[in-house]
């Protein structure tokens, strides 16, 4: 009835999950009571859970982003005390077999609900906004991939509680994560957890790319859109082009693990090199999924408050998209010691140097912005000067480990954890708070405390730099990564400091937290009625803040880079509609436009796909075959529902601009 | 969707203006195009497979080779069902566009029938070498044979599943747009089947009389 679940799922004999669990069962009941108590049912499934509304699927992808940055967050900081700890003979607190699920669940966590929810969530909110448009290409399918995005990490969740998680690393090597050497359902979960969210990223790339290159308000060539559109749409290319592999090579182990298959297994020809090949095909454009979008964000910031146009707009889109190609031919690198051969390491390690050049190109872009600009030191500059000068380090050290005989001495060592936490942290975390702090303005009407958001940043970048500069030093000396525990005494002064930079960081994490409640409690004194809080360069700083669900009353027309910069200085109109209408009566025209309805499909199907995955894990198969009824269910549901838009009238627009005059109509 | 194809070919002095300043796209051509995208993902998806069935192809673990067990005339039959789907697929999508609802009914049974054929054939293929102890468990090149011919298969099947939804979808809905709209990605979905079941045709089947 229950396949291979039984009360041993649950770890009583472990004391850490165990009340960790409690905790977090008991925080999640405290929840749910009160918001049954409060009656917010209604209005969180109407509003929040059945939206398509792209701003508010983007709001909730940062939320589960900073959610989950908790949960992985706390693995780091576990590993870190554990290694301060564990030296000479001391065991430390945290046993093998728990140490090895802590980083694995770590690395899953961080890549795969925190960075990318982050990055897809900024996408999501800014992307339509910059297009001058009023919604993504499919507004239903943005629901389900979010919501299946938040499927994956309940079920990585539920590990915690019911069984354990893999034992076998961020990307489960075979043929450790085979069957025969991982038996338990640790792997399971992590497989179906990651092919039910990649499968909702997928959709969104799908979505996201046919929105950039098939919606931009009129007048928005390719080579008027901003920059960070340009870096989405690159981003969103490499996730069309690169989590079907992943889907694939997840696919295979799945087989091998469910059906004995021989893909990856040691005996019967299988070949366990290939699916490290297949899942850094993934791996290396993942990475620039995760980065390219918040080298966009910085674009955006330095320019918008350096007041600026962004030097080398060209050059920027060239690095982008050369940077989308190249990401393509360097996943060899991730294993040079796999025995290739002098003149396979040899090719790889040269294209992934040329990486640096455009990235290169990127950075003195940057810094040309800023030369002569009348710089405004906001927290969003402090993130992104503090990015440049972290990333170049990450860059540095990265192109080191791109030569190949360095790369064998350094593989698989600390020198390495550091080099890709420094281009991490200091890229895609430092951009995503860059854009975090530049757009919940927007997002939400009033702007973030300053005092407080440069103290999260200090935190964080002073942290960081106590955290991994003795991670470097540790790699040089011979430290391995994994490692629950070490012998050298003299490394332990290092292990101590790196737990202290961890610990900084997590002041800086309590502090975003406080940050966001003080700046609710003190929302009044800080609303932004203009709609263009950071005197801004690009079209969503156009409409009001936060922007009605159909973000523009009039299609906004645009003649340039800079479109809202364009109205700003040269007073130029930018409705076409308008400008003709303005002149024979001085008011604009309003036409009813037709918005999606709210739809459940995607938090029903994702409800469903929970269930999928759990009955999967667990080999319950009745289970698993209701929820796919329940899938199917959905889908036919909505191949019939013809009645899935709603209309905002003339007048209910016209009530919304002469309250919040958007650039459209005010002059 | 939201947002209308306004899409002024000229502007106010008659000049042309360049089709990626026009505006959002209409729906259609959205759609469709999202679902090429779709398409070539899956693509991917079966380039992955390809490459692991290349490298894994000799790995027969002292079992079989493809030489040994694949019978082409029967694989020669299947491509023929395919291949004459698709066309059959292209009259029920024209017949569509047309709105001729019976002529699209008469396509879509053959092009449901044709497909089923093929299913049917290589269904009997794997319970033959199943039957025959070569099934995909017995080496890694079966594996990645079993897989490869499967996922298409699969997808195969799904599409046919697709096509009794249809169905029902023009006998209850009627040939509205967003039903043909939906036959359109249809067509491309059966027609992109095709052309993996060539790569496929090629590479295991012809590439393994090749090996020998």
């Amino acid at each position: 009835m229950l396949g291979k679940l039984t009360w041993a799922a649950i770890p009583f004999n472990q004391p850490i999950p165990l009340v960790t669990s409690i905790v977090i069962v008991l925080g999640v009941l405290a929840i749910l009571a009160l918001v049954t108590i409060k009656g917010w049912w209604p209005y969180l499934w109407q509003e929040w859970f059945s939206s398509t509304d792209h701003k508010r699927i983007g709001v909730m992808y940062v939320v589960l982003g900073l959610v989950m940055l908790f949960r992985g967050f706390a693995d780091a900081i576990m590993m870190r005390a554990q290694l301060a700890l564990a030296q000479g003979g001391a065991p430390g607190f945290l046993p093998p077999e728990h140490y090895d699920q802590i980083f694995s669940a770590h690395g899953t966590i961080m890549i795969f609900f925190v960075a990318m929810p982050f990055v897809i969530g900024l996408m999501n909110f800014v992307v339509p906004l910059q297009l001058g448009v009023r919604d993504v290409a499919f507004p239903v399918l943005n629901s389900v991939s979010f919501w299946l995005t938040a499927s994956g990490a309940l079920l990585v969740n539920l590990s915690l509680f019911i069984g354990e998680f893999a034992r076998t690393g961020w990307l489960a090597y075979p043929p450790l994560s085979e069957l025969a050497y991982s038996p338990g359902v640790g792997v399971d979960y992590y497989l179906w957890s990651l092919q039910i969210s990649g499968l909702g990223t997928l959709l969104a790339g799908i979505n996201f790319t046919t929105t950039i290159l098939k919606m931009r308000a009129p007048g928005m060539s390719y080579m008027r859109m901003p920059i960070f559109c340009w870096t989405a749409l690159a981003s969103n290319l490499l996730i069309v082009a690169a989590f079907p592999i992943l889907t694939a090579t997840f696919a295979l182990l799945l087989l091998d693990r469910y059906c004995g298959f021989h893909f990856f297994t040691p005996e019967l020809g299988g070949n366990a090199m290939m699916y490290i090949n297949l899942i850094w095909c993934w791996g290396h454009p993942e990475v620039y999924i995760l980065i390219l979008p918040c080298f966009g964000v910085f674009s955006e910031v330095i320019s918008t408050f350096s007041s600026k146009p962004l030097f080398g707009y060209h050059s920027m889109v060239v690095a982008t998209m050369a940077i989308c190609v190249l990401s393509f031919i360097v996943w060899l690198h991730h294993f040079f010691t796999m025995g290739a051969g002098a003149d396979v390491n040899g090719f790889f390690g040269i294209a992934t140097m040329i990486i640096a050049v455009p990235t290169g190109v990127k950075v003195f872009n940057w810094l040309f912005t800023i030369w002569g600009g009348s710089v405004r030191f906001t927290v969003p500059i402090y993130w992104s000067l503090g990015f440049m000068v972290t990333f170049v380090l990450g860059g540095l050290t990265g192109v080191l480990l791109a030569v190949p005989p360095a790369d064998f001495v350094l593989h698989n060592s600390l020198f390495l954890i550091a080099h890709f936490h420094n281009v991490i942290i200091g890229g895609v975390v430092f951009g995503f708070m860059a854009g975090y702090s530049y757009w919940f303005p927007k997002a939400f009407g009033f702007t973030l405390d300053e005092t407080l958001g440069k103290a999260v940043f200090w935190c964080w970048f002073v942290g960081f730099y106590l955290a991994f500069m003795p991670l470097y030093a540790l790699g040089i000396m011979g430290a391995t990564r994994r490692m629950q525990h070490y012998a050298d005494p003299s490394w332990q002064p290092y292990m101590i400091a790196a737990f202290a930079g961890a610990a900084l960081i997590f002041t800086g994490i309590l502090l975003t937290v406080v940050q966001l409640a003080w700046s609710i409690r003190t929302r009044e004194r800080r609303r932004d009625l203009t709609g263009d809080p950071w005197n801004g360069r690009t079209l969503e700083w156009g409409t009001a803040s936060p922007p009605p669900s159909w973000n523009y009353a009039v299609e906004p027309h645009v003649h340039g880079i800079d479109a809202f910069w364009d109205v700003k200085t040269k007073n130029r109109e930018l409705h076409k509609v308008a400008e003709s209408r303005y002149e024979a009566e001085h008011k604009p025209h309003y036409e009813t436009i037709h918005m999606p309805k709210p739809s459940g499909t995607g938090f029903i199907t994702a409800f469903c796909a929970v269930f999928l995955g759990f009955g999967l894990i667990w080999h319950i198969w009745w289970l698993v075959l209701v929820a796919i009824i329940g899938c199917i269910g959905m889908l036919l549901r909505q191949a019939w529902d013809t009645d899935r838009d709603m209309y905002i009238s003339a007048e209910q627009l016209e009530e919304f601009e002469r309250l919040h005059p958007s650039l459209g109509t005010q002059r | 969707m939201s947002g209308g194809a306004s899409a002024a070919v000229v502007d106010a002095h008659g000049k042309p203006i360049p089709l990626s300043e026009r505006g959002p796209a209409s729906a259609w051509s959205m759609i469709s195009f999202g679902f090429w995208l779709f398409l070539l993902s899956d693509i991917v998806i079966f380039g992955s497979l390809f490459a692991t069935y290349a490298v894994l192809s000799n790995a027969t673990a002292g079992g079989p080779s493809g030489a040994d067990i694949f019978d082409l005339k029967n694989v020669f039959i299947e491509t023929c069902c395919l291949l004459a789907s698709s066309f059959t697929c292209g009259l029920m999508l024209i017949a569509a566009e047309r709105r001729q609802v019976q002529r699209f009914y008469t396509w879509a049974v053959v092009t449901w029938v044709l497909g089923a054929a093929f299913i049917g054939l290589e269904v009997t293929e794997f319970s033959d070498l199943v039957g025959r102890g070569f099934g995909p468990t017995h080496s890694a090149f079966l594996s990645a044979f079993f897989t490869l011919v499967g996922t298409h298969g699969c997808h195969v099947s799904s599409g046919l599943l697709w096509l009794l939804v249809m169905m029902a979808q023009v006998a209850t809905l009627g040939l509205r747009t967003t039903v043909v709209r939906r036959l359109f990605c249809f067509s491309l979905f059966w027609h992109a089947l095709d052309l993996v079941w060539i790569g496929v045709f090629t590479i295991v089947y012809l590439g393994s009389v090749h090996a020998t």
